[in-house]
């Protein structure tokens, strides 16, 4: 029995998810690489004789030291040594594709080459000679179709015999650059070797191609190292640049690029045969962009394609949450009956109960929500929103890939902040990155969307769906002018390269989307069942405790007791109109009292002490105590809303839905839920957002996002709530 | 061959050939990972909304970058 370690290298859109999957199937492991938050998967297969561990590296272009995933793609070749790495290739872009193969062969890791998407290739008209590729290249090339799982048992037989064979070992690929560079890089592979620099761990060459690229992560460990022979160079590297800057205006990093693509060429030309009639024929892909990214029809079909995945989600999404509202509903009302009256019923059926279930309701919207984005994604279609839009985001400081943090964190409502606030990591300026993970969260993640849900259920029950776009956009508007305003002041600076490949449209696959909606549909149940879990007990007992003190309780008994009396002499003698009025008064007490209890505890002294100030919003106690609670996790603005207000009511009325409680306040008005809605939409994110952006950025600016965000919220609910008062 | 121009004056569907790549640093090492260097044939197939960016056709993909990136790229016009 042996134990392999492969990597999985590619470009992004090459369709290497798709492998790792089908190669995996679902036993998948998903980490973070170390000390960066760029998601690690780890998949284990077991063969006849072997055990082979499947590392999934992030999609790049290229191995340079620009982003943080090159970088983690290379450290891994580097540090962790596998046994040989694929590399999923788009056949259909075979010479850009080939770029990434050959940087990987400069380091001499043993190679397998998956040409996927053979179908594309054999639709386009194309002819790919795989046995000249392999001839030429001198590494294993399989071709495969990972949609539909062709040529993957091969692919995998293929990287497991050249680990057996190559044991190890690495043969870098030697290539001219040019009569410039090659008399420098021969004479820095002496100094390299004659020293050992930096050689237990890759090839002497490499080491110095990558300081004529001016390398800055290998100069550093370089210097680190060696600082001598690496400042002898970087002179070298200086020194030959200047050169070939002056003689034929270029750096050496543009001349190696070249040679690269020479090399490229040189095999593609003996490879890859194109159709002779079809030059001029436009593919299909091209044809729905002419329509899908049109300049009148581009942005109203992007507009009409969000308003659809609203209108599915609320209409379909519907029928299953009505579903689990009812068994949570039964639930709560099984445990009333079964367990005597007291604080372990109180705790099951308002704190855990009541609480779970109302995250848990979501789960349906949630998964609905992803099928259609996961879709999007897998199409291209993103990519083509990133397009129309950066012209617009360039004006909000912004890049066109911001949109994908957005979008991740609910920019199409329901997604959550903390993936949307990694996905910041391919935004490579530190400003534009800074900027987009301060307003990322003001996107309506799927947390805020029951909160929306409820609040537009109740107040704006007839145009739900329109209140809810109006709040989506509104969230857009808000996060470009915030952005604009940071970048305009604590984070001015230029912006980076938008160079993004357009993939052509592609459908989806099912198990694709599935795998992806499953991901993020597990994560948000997994929260509910654990830190909500925990958060909505101790809310239950900031809510529970202190309890009222005995005399009190006593003296509401009181006032009870002649009352009960009455009613059962009324009962008896049958007066129907004396005895609704004597129910009344009851009634009247019992609130009183419960009121006065969910005051006395320590949420109830909490939301009080802050309502003289809050009250400028529009907002009472309960809705300041849902509102910390919030800061834990969105969701349970919604189940502490719920907890307060049926705690502060008599046991019939438990299974009202929280929307009818609400309208039924007179305290709380329309201009109280647009003021929450606002405010909702733009305060401190939740704790575990907080994490990720410090994770992203720094505790300061994550510190900054959540005074900042909180304070500006607060300007503009009062706002809201003093304006749309006046006119209502 | 025909005049050399900035790419950022090409028009729609003219046939173009890359003559020169000036960006260093990122943008130009970005520029090239993805194929854009000397010799390339390319052509504008289109334009965002509002003009910018650009939607660019190499031989087997497309890519798009800024009016502001293709002042980088100098292109010979091949044919109209």
């Amino acid at each position: 029995m042996s134990q392999y370690t492969v990597g999985i290298a590619g470009n992004p859109n090459c369709g290497k998810t798709t492998m790792f999957n089908a190669l995996t199937g679902s036993r998948q492991h998903v980490a973070n690489w170390p000390g960066v938050t760029v998601e690690k998967k780890i998949g284990k297969i077991k063969t006849d004789n072997d055990s082979i561990e499947i590392v999934d590296l992030p999609g790049t272009y290229s191995l340079t030291a620009y982003t943080q995933e090159e970088l983690v793609a290379r450290n891994f070749l580097v540090e962790e040594r596998p046994e040989v790495v694929i590399d999923v290739m788009n056949a259909d872009a075979l010479e850009r594709n080939l770029y990434l193969a050959v940087q990987i062969m400069e380091l001499g890791v043993p190679l397998v080459m998956g040409l996927n998407m053979m179908d594309e290739v054999r639709k386009s008209g194309k002819n790919i000679d795989s046995d000249k590729l392999a001839e030429l290249s001198h590494c294993r090339v399989v071709e495969t179709i990972a949609r539909n799982n062709t040529g993957i048992n091969t692919l995998l037989k293929a990287s497991i015999d050249l680990a057996k064979e190559k044991k190890g070992a690495w043969t870098p690929l030697n290539i001219s650059y040019g009569p410039d560079l090659d008399p420098v890089l021969t004479e820095m592979e002496r100094l390299i070797e004659a020293e050992n620099f930096l050689t237990d761990k890759v090839p002497s060459r490499w080491t110095g191609i990558k300081y004529l690229e001016r390398d800055e992560d290998v100069v550093i460990k370089g210097r680190m190292n060696n600082s001598e022979l690496s400042n002898q160079l970087e002179d070298m590297a200086k020194k030959v640049g200047e050169h070939t800057q002056k003689t034929l205006n270029a750096a050496p990093d543009a001349l190696i690029a070249d040679y690269r693509y020479g090399f490229i060429a040189s095999i593609i030309k003996d490879v890859v045969s194109y159709p002779i009639l079809d030059a001029d024929r436009i593919s299909r892909s091209d044809k729905m962009d002419k329509v899908l990214t049109h300049t009148f029809l581009g942005p109203m079909i992007m507009l009409a394609i969000v308003y659809v995945i609203y209108q599915v989600t609320f209409t379909l999404g519907e029928i299953p949450m009505g579903w689990l509202e009812s068994i949570f509903g039964w639930m709560g009302e099984t445990a009333t009956n079964i367990l005597p009256e007291g604080h372990l019923r109180s705790l099951i059926v308002s704190g855990i109960i009541d609480g779970v279930g109302g995250v848990l309701g979501f789960v349906p919207l949630i998964m609905l929500m992803f099928l259609m984005i996961s879709a999007l994604e897998d199409s291209g279609y993103i990519a083509r929103m990133a397009y129309m839009l950066d012209r617009v985001f360039k004006i909000f400081g912004l890049h066109g890939t911001s949109v994908l943090p957005f979008i991740v964190s609910g920019g199409i409502a329901g997604g959550c902040a903390v993936p949307g606030v990694m996905a910041t990591r391919t935004l490579r300026s530190p400003n534009e990155k800074l900027a987009t993970i301060f307003v990322a969260p003001y996107m309506t993640c799927g947390a805020k969307v029951p909160v929306f849900l409820m609040l537009t259920a109740a107040f704006f029950p007839n145009n739900a769906a329109s209140v809810m776009l109006i709040i989506t956009l509104g969230a857009w508007a808000m996060a470009l002018i915030v952005a604009r305003v940071l970048r305009s002041t604590i984070i001015k600076g230029k912006s980076t390269p938008f160079v993004m490949e357009l993939p052509p449209y592609r459908m989806p696959t099912l198990r694709g989307v599935l795998i992806h909606t499953w991901e993020r549909t597990w994560e948000y149940a997994k929260k509910a069942g654990t830190v909500i879990l925990g958060i909505s007990i101790l809310l239950w007992a900031m809510m529970t405790f202190p309890q009222l003190p005995e005399e009190r309780i006593a003296s509401y008994e009181a006032q009870r007791t002649p009352l009960t009396s009455q009613v059962e002499a009324l009962t008896k003698s049958g007066q129907q109109e004396d005895l609704a009025n004597l129910e009344d008064k009851i009634a009247i007490i019992d609130n009183t009292e419960a009121e006065e209890a969910v005051r006395h505890t320590i949420a109830g002294k909490i939301g009080t002490a802050l309502e003289p100030v809050s009250k400028l919003a529009g907002f009472n106690w309960r809705t300041n105590i849902a509102l910390t609670g919030g800061f834990a996790a969105k969701e349970v603005i919604v189940s502490t809303l719920g907890t307060a207000y049926s705690l502060g009511e008599v046991d019939v009325e438990e299974t009202e839905p929280l929307s009818a409680k609400l309208v039924a306040d007179p305290l709380f008005t329309t201009a109280s839920a647009i003021a929450l809605i606002i405010f909702t939409m733009l305060y401190a994110p939740c704790f575990v957002t907080v994490v990720t952006m410090a994770r992203e950025s720094s505790w300061t600016w994550a510190a900054y996002s959540v005074i900042g965000s909180t304070t500006l919220a607060f300007g503009l609910a009062v706002a809201a709530y003093q304006i749309t008062s006046a006119f209502l | 061959m025909g005049k050399s121009i900035c790419l950022r004056n090409a028009k729609i569907n003219q046939k173009l050939k890359i003559i020169s790549v000036t960006g260093d640093g990122e943008l130009g090492r970005r520029i090239r990972d993805m194929g854009l260097i000397p010799g390339t044939e390319v052509h504008v197939i289109g334009k965002a909304p509002l003009k910018d960016p650009v939607a660019l056709r190499l031989k087997d993909f497309t890519l798009t970058l800024r009016n502001s990136e293709a002042d980088n790229i100098s292109v010979a016009i091949l044919e109209d």
